[in-house]
């Protein structure tokens, strides 16, 4: 029992709040890490081995991207170890190289749906009127068409460049990064700071910058990483089709594509059936990793706990 | 009126409105191809006279606007036109009308997806509805961490895992799905036994996260602690104060996916030379056959927009705020 | 099952030692430290205690039911001399709904939407085979006319969304005196509505459960609420027994000083003082949102400089429209907004930096009204720069300055809003808008969402920056005893119109309008025969 806070010695100062230990972003971090599940650690190595091979692929490769070699689909063998394509080419520096185009390609698309997305979203929560409604509707309407079909069409028509691909795959997705930045950032608009601040006489810039962004980055960024994951996978599907990343540069989508006939050779000689399944499962790899993190931090800043 | 009434004809309109806008952007979409297709299309040695009477067919000296109602008027009367294939430089017109180049295809696709839904969706519903109510068991983490997996993979790989073991090491099913209007139906089902599983494995990981997450966000609904309260038994809780509830989150569950399973088609359809719509499509892109590829985006966004629309109308038609007005 | 009754003063709860967990921060707390809770039959008991006192946790324990993320850690709870604790949960099952029940805060979310009302109120009397359903509809059409609902013949064919919240809230009674339990538990049934229909649906309850003679538990935050209702009173805090006693006692006499806090804001009283200089002044307002529905006509009201304007009214009086108006955020469709005399531009995008920086706005929920990624310096600082162009050493030491003026120190410089408590984050609120120097500040519910005795330093707060800084309040609140401690003048609202201004004096005292005269009655009294009296004198007049 305490009646330390009676009327008489009342104190607000000395009144019960959470008072955090000041800590560097870092120590947070580590903090935050240390009590990581195994699938967030999971995801994080694998994510930097990803990072470290695409940024150091002609390192890392054993030969060139567009190498031919005499032999035509050789086997794993010392020289090639995962032996070599229809016209010669060393899967295993394709597979380094692939990781390069379809990861960054990917990285590059999703930034710019973010930027496209995020900026209409926010601009369509704070101003509710005319501009919201009209772009609204649009996207509305836009995501009516799957996306992947939609990209068939334009894909029909224009050429089949990766400038027009990250371009295409970027204006779809943005709607949907709209419609999730719309929606969040409504949310903080109804708060009473957002209000407190227009009744001050802030700006436009001011209110999108200070009060409503940092309040809306963590859903974002866990839908950087599942959109990332979708467009990743959109790219790969493309590819795999033969309209995405085209030849002579690696893509893990087309090499699929590519070398899929050597999966009936799986009975004869399972190392060669499960060539084409490799840079299949490498896509796999990633997204898995993505997911597991994204997963945690959904967890981490969702403040929905599960019970134990 | 009554207010159901009125909000199924309102969503109704919305979605016909919809479908129009799309069919705009689809048919524009034709409007970006360069000044020079004609040639494209009927090859180096067409010569001028031909392409004139090619551009004519399609109409191209006409403005955009009278082109497009020319079209509309033409789908709504079930006309795509004629496919860009089949046509020489010489001006012979070999070219098939787009509807039978599609009709077949889209019966065969909507056999394959049909297929797909009667697995799938009573399959992610069970094992939804049952991760749910077994929250945070070891059942419930080992299908979550499963499905997790499984949506993290690209359709293409699903594919080929299942061909390596199924068709190749076992060979149990045919990696080709080579089916023709006049394969009798058991033969259909087995030679179309690898796609739907495919498409099945990637449905359900979806829809089961779905249906969990919409299962718990009801559970946490205060009238179902008042229900435990009242000493209701656990099935009972489900039966008669969940379900009742629950129509309008899994109606949208069930059509997302599904709209989500047409999608999937194109890459599981090419995988296994399955001949259905999402093949012809991917063709037609290839070859820039125009008319084919609107067709196949119209028939593609159309179904999207049709289940959103069915899930729209059971949810409004189940909420009991609009069932019972004040 | 059988429901033999027991005779009248027996033990019917025993609690002993209860400790309860709850999860959060990813790991477990302590809700519940040790509490010993005894009730006999046909008795009742008041619940009382502060946000997060652990009273609804300990509430529900007494049913052997813990929240998910809760948990019974330790304890003995015996009912009706049955051992709930370890009582596997079909056997505690059979006594929930049946012996025991529970009535929610929110009526209107406790309800299943999918069903109609009287198939709720009996499913757990016929569901426990109590009686036969018939039996039980008969008894239910009974149980709304004892509580005083309309058309009790009808009322339960309706939908929950079909009624409003005051007969949602007596239909949940209904429903849970339908299987004639021994034990109700009241979790702050009366919350969530508003005074008026608050003293209805308190005379419906208390004659339901004298009739029946239903032992209760009563959980809620308002003492003159339970003070009604209860035969005695156990105060809790942080999870432990401040101190149990008698209701009359309890009042009269309270033994720890926690427990004289709880009604500490009540005996605060500022005398009132005329003045007939009015800084703002509006005139004629009618004012509608999406320009369609009206919700102030002909809103008339005189603000005195220097002085406390209390506007008071229940929900959707308009009190907070009007405040909307004057800063501008709803531009009135037809009237004016005069400040030192001259009218103000209607909308807010129209208005000088410098008019605007003349009324500021404190709000009800310090939490939403804070930016929860700016540190304490920035939420004050702000104001500072954006109106007065101060920056860097200057801005620090004036941002001090209004810190120690707001009784904190400088250790709060670098606080987020979550790092610090309800009433901490108040005073922050306070001094952001002392910063921009204003004549005029807003108050809107500032009190409210505050445990009293945080509360009470709140109002003694406003009233001395009041004396020293000569501001002028404008105070929205729906709360009497809050009116009471900090006003000069009164302005009672009810439906959009002004229902009457004046002097506190003129107002709190009779004669009144009709409208006034029921608000203030309806006003829970410190006083335990206050219900009944109330009703005797309403009955009487009818």
């Amino acid at each position: 029992m305490s009646d330390t806070n009676s009327t008489e010695n009342y104190s607000a100062a000395g009144e019960v709040g959470q008072v955090r230990l000041k800590r560097t972003v870092f120590q947070r971090a580590w903090i935050e890490l240390k009590k990581a599940p195994i699938t967030a650690w999971f995801g994080l190595i694998v994510i930097a081995i990803y990072i470290f091979m695409v940024v150091f692929a002609p390192f890392v490769a054993p030969y060139g991207e567009a190498q031919v070699f005499p032999d035509s689909y050789a086997p794993w063998s010392d020289e090639h170890y995962l032996g070599t394509d229809q016209i010669g080419r060393d899967l295993y520096s394709r597979l380094i190289y692939g990781g390069r185009n379809t990861v960054g390609i990917a990285f590059v698309t999703t930034v710019l749906a973010f930027v496209i997305g995020g900026a209409l979203g926010l601009i369509a929560a704070i101003d509710r009127k005319w501009l919201d409604q009209g772009i609204s509707r649009m996207v509305d309407v836009l995501m009516a068409i799957p996306s992947l079909i939609f990209a068939l069409v334009i894909l029909a028509i224009l050429d089949k460049t990766t400038f027009n691909l990250i371009i295409v795959i970027a204006v779809l997705d943005s709607t949907r990064v709209f419609r999730l930045t719309r929606a969040v950032a409504l949310n903080v608009v109804v708060m009473d700071y957002v209000e407190a601040a227009r009744l001050r006489g802030e700006g436009l810039g001011w209110v999108m910058r200070k009060e409503i962004l940092p309040n809306i980055m963590p859903p974002l960024i866990a839908e950087f990483g599942l959109r990332f994951c979708f467009v990743f996978l959109t790219i790969a599907a493309l590819s795999f089709l033969g309209f995405g990343i085209q030849p002579p540069l690696a893509d893990w989508g087309s090499m699929v594509r590519e070398n899929a006939s050597l999966i009936q050779f799986a009975q004869f000689d399972l190392k060669s059936g499960l060539t084409p399944l490799i840079p299949a499962a490498a896509i796999a790899l990633l997204t898995i990793a993505v997911n597991f993190i994204v997963d945690w931090f959904l967890h981490k800043t969702s403040g929905l706990k599960d019970e134990h | 009126m009554h207010p159901i009434l009125s909000t199924v004809l309102q969503r109704l309109a919305l979605g016909i409105m919809t479908l129009f806008l799309v069919s705009v952007i689809i048919f524009s979409s034709i409007e970006l191809l360069p000044g020079d297709f004609g040639e494209a299309v009927l090859g180096q040695a067409a010569t001028e006279d031909t392409v004139a009477a090619f551009r004519k067919e399609l109409g191209l000296d006409k403005p955009a606007y009278v082109r497009y109602f020319d079209w509309l008027g033409g789908v709504l009367q079930g006309d795509f036109g004629k496919s860009f294939s089949g046509r020489a430089s010489s001006g012979i017109d070999r070219s098939r009308a787009v509807v039978d180049l599609v009709g077949p295809r889209l019966w065969n696709t909507l056999f394959l997806a049909s297929m797909t839904a009667i697995i799938a969706v009573p399959l992610s519903l069970f094992l939804g509805i049952t991760a749910a109510l077994y929250r945070n068991s070891v059942y419930d983490r080992s299908v979550n961490a499963a499905t997790l997996t499984t949506i993290s993979f690209p359709d293409f790989f699903v594919a080929y895992v299942l061909v390596l073991f199924f068709a190749i090491l076992f060979p149990v099913f045919p990696a080709i799905a080579n089916i023709s209007a006049d394969t009798p139906f058991w033969e259909r089902v087995y030679k179309s036994a690898l796609p739907a599983m495919t498409l099945t494995l990637v449905i359900v990981a979806h829809m089961m996260r779905m249906t969990r997450a919409a299962i718990i966000n009801l559970l946490a609904s205060p009238y179902i602690e008042m229900a435990r309260l009242k000493g209701v038994s656990s099935r009972d809780v489900i039966i008669k104060h969940a379900l009742p509830n629950a129509w309008a989150p899994i109606a949208t569950v069930i059509a997302f996916n599904l709209a989500f399973l047409v999608v999937g088609v194109v890459v599981v359809e090419v995988v296994f030379v399955y001949p259905g719509i999402g093949q012809l499509m991917v063709d037609a892109v290839t070859t820039r056959d125009i008319p084919v590829v609107q067709a196949c985006a119209l028939v593609f966004a159309a179904t999207y927009i049709i289940l959103n629309l069915i899930a729209d109308i059971i949810a409004i038609a189940t909420n009991p705020r609009l069932l019972h007005p004040r | 099952m059988s429901t033999k009754k027991g005779k009248k003063g027996d033990v019917l709860l025993d609690m002993k030692d209860i400790v309860i967990d709850g999860y959060s921060d990813e790991r477990w707390h302590e809700i519940v430290k040790g509490v010993d809770l005894k009730l006999h039959r046909g008795e009742v008991m008041g619940l009382i205690g502060e946000s997060g006192a652990g009273k609804s946790t300990l509430g529900l324990a007494a049913m052997g039911f813990a929240r998910p993320g809760c948990r019974l850690t330790s304890g003995s709870i015996k009912f009706d001399g049955m051992e709930l604790m370890g009582m596997p949960e079909k056997e505690r099952r059979k006594l929930w709904g049946s012996r025991i029940a529970y009535v929610a805060q929110s009526a209107a979310a406790s309800f299943n939407p999918a069903h109609k009302l009287i198939d709720q109120t009996v499913e757990a009397t016929v569901g426990h085979n109590i009686r036969p359903s018939a039996d039980a509809r008969t008894d239910a059409v009974d149980l709304y006319g004892a509580l005083q609902l309309p058309n009790p013949d009808t009322i339960g064919e309706r939908y929950p969304h079909q009624v409003s919240g005051g007969q949602l809230q007596r239909m949940m009674t209904a429903m849970a005196m339908s299987p004639r339990p021994d034990l109700i538990i009241f979790d702050e049934p009366t919350t969530a509505l508003d005074v008026t229909t608050q003293v209805e649906v308190l005379i419906a309850m208390r004659d339901i459960v004298d009739q029946f003679d239903t032992a209760a538990i009563y959980i809620t935050h308002d003492l003159s609420v339970v003070a009604q209702m209860a035969d005695f009173i156990k105060v809790l805090r942080y999870g432990e027994e401040v101190e149990e006693a008698e209701t009359r006692k309890m009042l009269k006499s309270p033994e720890m000083p926690y427990t004289k806090s709880l009604w500490s804001v009540r005996s605060l009283e500022k005398p009132e003082d005329k003045s007939e200089d009015v800084v703002i002044s509006i005139k004629n307002v009618d004012a509608a949102y999406g320009g369609t529905v009206k919700v102030l006509h002909d809103v008339n009201i005189d603000v005195p400089r220097g002085r406390t304007v209390a506007v008071v009214g229940e929900s959707g009086s308009g009190k907070s429209t009007t405040a909307r108006v004057i800063t501008g955020l709803l531009p009135p469709i037809s009237g004016e907004v005069l400040f030192n005399g001259e009218p103000l531009p209607k909308a807010l995008k129209e208005r000088s930096k410098d008019q605007l920086r003349k009324i500021q706005m404190i709000y009800q929920m310090a939490d939403t009204a804070m930016n929860p990624r700016h540190t304490v310096e920035e939420i004050i600082g702000r104001p500072l720069q954006f109106y007065h162009g101060v920056t860097g050493k200057q801005r620090t030491d004036r941002v001090l300055e209004l810190l120690k003026m707001i009784e904190l120190d400088e250790s709060f410089l670098d606080r987020l809003p979550n790092e610090m408590s309800g009433g901490q984050k108040q005073r922050i609120c306070i001094a952001r808008a002392l910063a921009a120097d204003p004549e005029v500040i807003i108050c809107d519910e500032v009190t409210s969402a505050l445990d009293q005795i945080v509360q009470e330093g709140i109002l003694k707060l406003l009233l001395r920056l009041q004396e020293e800084l000569g501001i002028t309040y404008l105070f929205i609140t729906h709360d009497i005893a809050t009116v009471k401690a900090i006003s000069d003048e009164i302005v009672v609202m009810f439906q959009g119109r002004v229902v009457e201004q004046g002097l506190k004096s003129e107002i709190l005292n009779p004669p009144h309008p009709d409208y006034t005269q029921l608000l203030l009655s309806s006003v829970p009294e410190m006083d335990p025969d206050w219900l009944t009296n109330l009703q005797n004198e309403r009955d009487a007049q009818t």
